[in-house]
């Protein structure tokens, strides 16, 4: 059974490369990629469900046992993650034909992305750091491959820097991992848990932990390393800044709670105190940037990095309540990214811009389109009932708990900047006269760009109004993740 | 030994950061190039730099040389080695397409 941890990665893998043979026939790798997404979804779902059900999956790769050989660990965040994931690449890949142009899904569109899906899920599942490194790789190349497809002046530029910062950060990683290996003997997750936790995390290794903290920060975009967020995540394609949006910042997030809560968590008073101060002023300027411009697409790339803010705070404040809060944020940030992206491709579609002067009464037009962009408006900014509101009130309550009130204040204030800039949106392109753009006689149909979008839309929002019903699962992961003797001892089986 | 290795690795580093603060592109990509090489050269020295016999296990030798930062080292390569030819192949199509290979004119702006 423990198998079964390896075919999340394995299964996008051979169907990135599977299709790749196929490129040139549109209907066909379609069809197959829709397929293949759909069983990959299925697999993940069964996979959570039986790690709930009968504990944590290791598969030792070549039967090398743990320390030694590498391992691949779905545990149950790794398994919630990896589910996650699949939801959103159904309704990518479900959206993606009527937002690309032929020659960019000509030229291996779906490979790219399932090498994606596959770089991610290896990130979520791997126990091993330098493995990790591999895994954000992969996903890093397969990105490369998306950022570009199309070949626009903008895009290419664009690229080269996204390209550099990641290269810059990936070799910091590896020199990190060196230290690290030097200092303790391993690079698997569980032994480095066990040998920091011998020492007590001592003088250097709490400079290796800030080294790779900010490793992570890099790919997460927390405040002072988000530069290259905005501009990149604007050039690709709507659902190619969907997949980044909701995916890459994401596995970013994943890792810091992963190695802050297993490895480095003996001097949280340094480290997870420094986190909510990033975490602080990632928020603000996050809020800042995305009040700052009238570039629809800018607006929902800047809102990536407060969200960003809000999960690093839950891992800085560091109790149950808070991690949970981080997860369910977590969770529903990544869908509610992937909404906002693939809306915001739909409406920069109908309206043939994306500056928001220019726009105006999109809702006479499209009444589906605005609706749809209001609620997910709500759901973003943490409206109750839904699940934006569930994720805020955790932190906020772990937050009160341990008296951190000057990042309580602030994360309210930022949730409201949110509102506000998204709101701004929904005045400034949806209200107003139906013919202040000249829009062509016949309108395009968005139907199959706004069903996926509908679909993840009511999911975001069960995860609203049914937190009773997820609410329980997701404590007992943070509860899970804050014992890290169960991924040890799960892992080394001692 | 290690400390002329680590000395090296810096030495690496220092003139892999000077040139990718450059402006021209070419520059910026043998930057990382020189990174990514100092990199590697500290997981060499960090796994040690030991004599001994090939880690095979074998009758009458105690003193085995570490394999795994060799096996780190060797991933790293081939992906670095990856992602630098794109990064050429990158550069090369920007700089024709936007007309310039200059950092400075590549800023672009808000509506595209």
């Amino acid at each position: 059974m423990s198998n079964l941890a390896i075919l999340p990665i394995l299964l996008p893998f051979l169907a990135g490369v599977l299709v790749a043979f196929f490129h040139k026939n549109l209907i066909a790798s379609r069809i197959f990629s829709i397929i293949a997404t759909v069983i990959h979804l299925a697999l993940t779902i069964f996979i959570f469900m039986s790690v709930q059900e009968s504990g944590t999956y290791v598969l030792e790769v070549g039967g090398w046992e743990a320390p030694f050989g590498i391992v691949i660990v779905a545990d149950p965040l790794s398994a919630l993650l990896t589910m996650t994931t699949a939801v959103v690449a159904t309704a990518a890949v479900i959206y993606a034909p009527k937002s690309l142009s032929r020659i960019q899904e000509e030229f291996y569109f779906y490979s790219f992305f399932f090498l994606l899906i596959a770089g991610v899920n290896g990130a979520f599942l791997t126990g091993d750091l330098f493995n990790l490194f591999v895994f954000f790789e992969v996903l890093l190349m397969a990105s490369y491959g998306l950022i570009v497809l199309g070949n626009g002046k903008a895009q290419l530029r664009e690229s080269l820097k996204y390209i550099l910062i990641n290269l810059f950060s990936s070799m910091l990683f590896v020199t990190t991992i060196s230290f690290l290996y030097s200092v303790i003997g391993t690079v698997n997750m569980a032994q480095a848990a066990e040998r920091v936790g011998e020492v007590e995390q001592q003088g250097v290794l709490t400079v290796i932990g800030i080294l790779l903290f900010f490793v992570f920060a890099t790919k997460a975009a927390v405040f002072p390393l988000y530069y290259w967020l905005p501009s990149s995540y604007t050039v690709p394609n709507a659902v190619v800044s969907a997949l980044f949006g909701a995916l890459l910042t994401k596995v970013g997030v994943y890792s810091i709670l992963r190695t802050f809560t297993l490895i480095f968590n003996y001097e949280v008073d340094l480290t997870h105190t420094l986190f909510i101060y990033l975490a602080m002023f990632t928020m603000i300027f996050g809020v800042i940037g995305a009040l700052s411009t009238n570039n629809v697409k800018l607006i929902i790339a800047y809102n990536v990095i407060p969200a960003v803010g809000f999960m690093l705070m839950g891992i800085g404040i560091f109790t149950e309540t808070s991690i949970a809060g981080s997860i369910y944020y977590l969770v529903h940030d990544m869908i509610i990214k992937a909404v906002l992206f693939l809306l915001i491709g739909a409406v920069t579609y109908a309206a043939g811009t994306s500056d928001l002067k220019k726009m105006g009464g999109l809702i006479h037009h499209y009444p589906v389109l605005g609706w749809m962009f209001f609620l997910s408006t709500l759901v973003l900014a943490g409206i109750p009932p839904f699940s934006g509101f569930i994720g805020k009130l955790l932190l906020l309550q772990g937050g009160l708990n341990q008296e951190e009130i000057l990042i309580v204040i602030v994360a309210l204030i930022s949730s409201l900047g949110i509102l506000f800039s998204m709101i701004r949106i929904f005045i400034g392109g949806f209200w107003g006269e139906a013919d202040i753009m000249d829009l062509p006689k016949q309108k395009p149909s968005l139907a199959a760009m706004t069903w996926p979008v509908g679909i993840l839309l009511s999911l975001s929002i069960l995860l609203g109004v049914g937190a009773e019903m997820f609410y329980p699962a997701v404590s007992s992961i943070a509860e899970y993740v804050m014992d890290p003797e169960l991924y040890i001892e799960s892992v080394l089986k001692e | 030994m290690e400390i002329v290795m680590s000395v090296l690795a810096g030495l690496l580093f220092m003139t892999g950061v000077y040139n990718l603060l450059q402006k021209q592109l070419l520059r910026i990509v043998i930057g990382t190039a020189l990174i990514s090489h100092g990199a590697h050269l500290t997981i060499l020295t960090m796994g040690k730099l030991k004599d001994g016999a090939a880690p095979i296990l074998t009758d009458g030798v105690e003193n085995y040389t570490d394999p795994l930062p060799q096996a780190l080292i060797l991933t790293s390569i081939v992906i670095s080695f990856g992602v630098t030819s794109l990064l050429l192949v990158l550069a090369y199509r920007a700089s024709k397409i936007n007309h310039t290979d200059n950092m400075e004119k590549l800023r672009g702006n808000d509506y595209e």
